[in-house]
């Protein structure tokens, strides 16, 4: 049913830290590695070795830079299905292929009555859904929904593959729904906010942002930048040129 | 956004068949036509023919064209689905009356019926241009003017396939070759105004929102998340150079209003004729509204590039 419920039991979500990310897409290949043995599989890939690769992928990782001079930054920038409160994407869905779960909030694909039409796609203002021409049918972040209730599992391993994976821990997963849980602790302490609040579908993902740079007295950023000496054209130095060049030659 | 192509042929065709459904049931209601039961039975084969196609080639771009019944589901909250509805429940009062002119019938039914008709073909083409305007990620769709343009687009071809059609049999009415000029003008002005309208709105949303990063500074992208196109890019991405489609509006104006006006204005002067200005004038506004579905499209922009080194949309 492409009704949004009026509201969920949970809201199960991703945090992400821009601080902590380094950009290693160690998150959207593990991401894609589980996915297309799972409740997504397959994962198209289209020339996956030739000139023109494309394929459809629940999460990538772009690396933006930001600001200017001496302060600009480079900000790592992992992407996927924010489960939004109130998105289009589920209430455009003709078939109601594209919904929203009333337990915890995962917003899902029906890959058994998806028509493929794509206009979920349309309605998601994060670029979050990936369309697969093999399958032919809309494919989206599941919140790895066949890991983080499966028993037949390791408890470590549910969660998400991509927290899973993320080797610097700049990613957290839990219930944002919840203000006691570790994730809302962390994005109340950090600041944690919403990509593209203004649109108003209400993510339920949180990113922290990158914190600002120490300035401590005396550190690089506070003294001017270390000139090199000029040649002073002295004897010792012509002695150096000379070994220099004969050594090199 | 990416133009597909059936997206552009279903719009078109099933918008011109509506438009034509909704004069031939009008031209009933009021007793505005000579009594001529091929005429009006020629008239609703074409419009259900074209409508046919159109909702033949709409289908060719699902993934799964053979679910396509489950789109009927979700008319409580998806225009999509709501248009389905309206484009099936249009086909019963339409078919019902081709049937009674094939037949012969001579009955007072037409009436109810072809009332029915014309509100089932106005009520499909806002469904389909709710659509658009329903995606608040795409500013030049999410506007008033959208469902406006898309009804009266759909008036004045249906308008032209009217008078043609007529014009094949006998005398065309003058009161068809007047809505058909009036229909020209609106459109014209309705389009024009519409294109002025997304031009001075430059976007309100911008990366910089987009990634939350503005306190910083401003957001330029380094490196892409992949080195070829994704999904998201070539469907969401596509976009005709400023100078390209600015051309291409001159050639809307002239091909889907100016010229077919020309062409409607010398038959109803002249008298004589008349099938082949008809004719010339549906031929010229078929290749404009194709210009036009297509230039909707690709002028349409949409909040996910800003992920992707758009600064603002
Ligand atoms: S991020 Fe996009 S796909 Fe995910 S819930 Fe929000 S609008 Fe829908
Ligand atoms: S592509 Fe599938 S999930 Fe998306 S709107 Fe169409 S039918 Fe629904």
């Amino acid at each position: 049913m492409t009704s949004l419920p009026a509201t969920t039991n949970k809201k199960l979500g991703l945090v992400i830290d821009l601080d902590i990310c380094v950009g290693c897409h160690a998150c959207a290949t593990s991401c894609k590695e589980w996915n297309t043995g799972g409740y997504s599989a397959p994962l198209s890939d289209h020339d996956p070795y030739g000139g023109d690769p494309s394929g459809a992928w629940l999460n990538r990782v772009h690396a933006f830079e930001v600001g200017e001079g001496a302060n600009a930054k480079t900000v790592h920038f992992p992407r996927s299905c924010l489960h939004c409160e109130t998105p289009d994407c589920v209430t455009v869905c003709p078939t109601g292929a594209s919904y929203k779960r009333e337990e915890d909030g995962i917003v899902l694909v029906n890959p058994d009555t998806c028509i493929g039409c794509k206009l979920c796609s349309w309605a998601c203002p994060y670029g979050a859904r990936e369309y697969d021409y093999d399958d032919g049918v809309m494919k989206k972040c599941t919140l790895c929904v066949d890991r983080i209730y499966n028993e037949s599992i390791p408890e470590v391993d549910r969660i998400p593959a991509c927290v899973r994976a993320c080797p610097t821990g700049a990613r957290g997963f839990g219930d944002l729904g919840d203000p006691d849980s570790d994730v809302s602790k962390n994005v109340a302490a950090r600041g944690g906010y919403n990509l593209l609040d203004e649109f108003g579908y209400k993510p339920v993902n949180k990113y922290l942002p990158p914190r600002a740079p120490v300035s401590v007295a005396g550190t690089k950023s506070d003294r001017p930048a270390e000139q090199v000496p000029k040649p002073d054209g002295s004897a010792v130095e012509r002695l150096f040129a000379w070994a220099d060049q004969a050594l090199s030659r | 956004m990416h133009p597909a192509y059936s997206v552009i042929v279903f719009t078109t065709a099933s918008g011109a068949g509506y438009g034509l459904l909704f004069w031939l049931s009008l031209a009933q209601v009021f007793g505005l036509m000579p009594v001529d039961r091929w005429l009006s039975f020629t008239q609703i084969v074409v419009a259900l023919g074209l409508i046919t196609a159109g909702l033949i080639s709409s289908t060719l771009h699902l993934g799964h064209s053979e679910r396509a019944i489950g789109a009927f589901s979700q008319w409580r909250t998806s225009w999509l689905s709501r248009e389905g509805v309206a484009a099936v429940a249009t086909y019963v009062p339409s078919g019902l009356m081709a049937f009674i002119w094939l037949l012969g019938v001579e009955t007072s039914w037409v009436i109810p019926l072809a009332l029915l008709s014309a509100a089932g073909a106005v009520v499909t083409v806002y469904c389909t241009g709710m659509i658009y305007a329903s995606l608040r990620t795409i500013r030049q769709w999410y506007l008033g003017l959208v469902p406006a343009n898309y009804l009266v687009l759909a008036a004045v071809t249906g308008a032209l396939l009217f008078a043609l059609t007529t014009a094949i049999f006998e005398q065309v009415p003058a009161w068809v070759s007047v809505a058909c000029l009036i229909g020209l003008a609106t459109a014209a002005a309705l389009k024009s105004w519409y294109w002025q309208t997304i031009d001075a709105d430059p976007g309100k949303y911008t990366a910089e929102m987009a990634t939350g990063l503005g306190h910083i500074g401003k957001v330029r992208p380094l490196d892409p998340p992949h080195t070829r196109p994704n999904f998201v890019m070539r469907e969401m991405g596509y976009a005709v150079a400023r100078k390209h489609a600015e051309k291409l509006r001159r050639f809307v104006l002239l091909g889907l209003f100016a010229v077919p006006a020309f062409m409607v204005l010398i038959a109803l002067l002249l008298g004589i004729g008349a099938p082949v200005f008809y004719l010339i004038a549906t031929c010229v506004a078929a290749v404009g509204i194709i210009v036009e579905r297509w230039l909707f499209f690709a002028e349409a922009e949409h909040v996910s590039m800003l992920f992707y080194g758009h600064e603002r949309a």
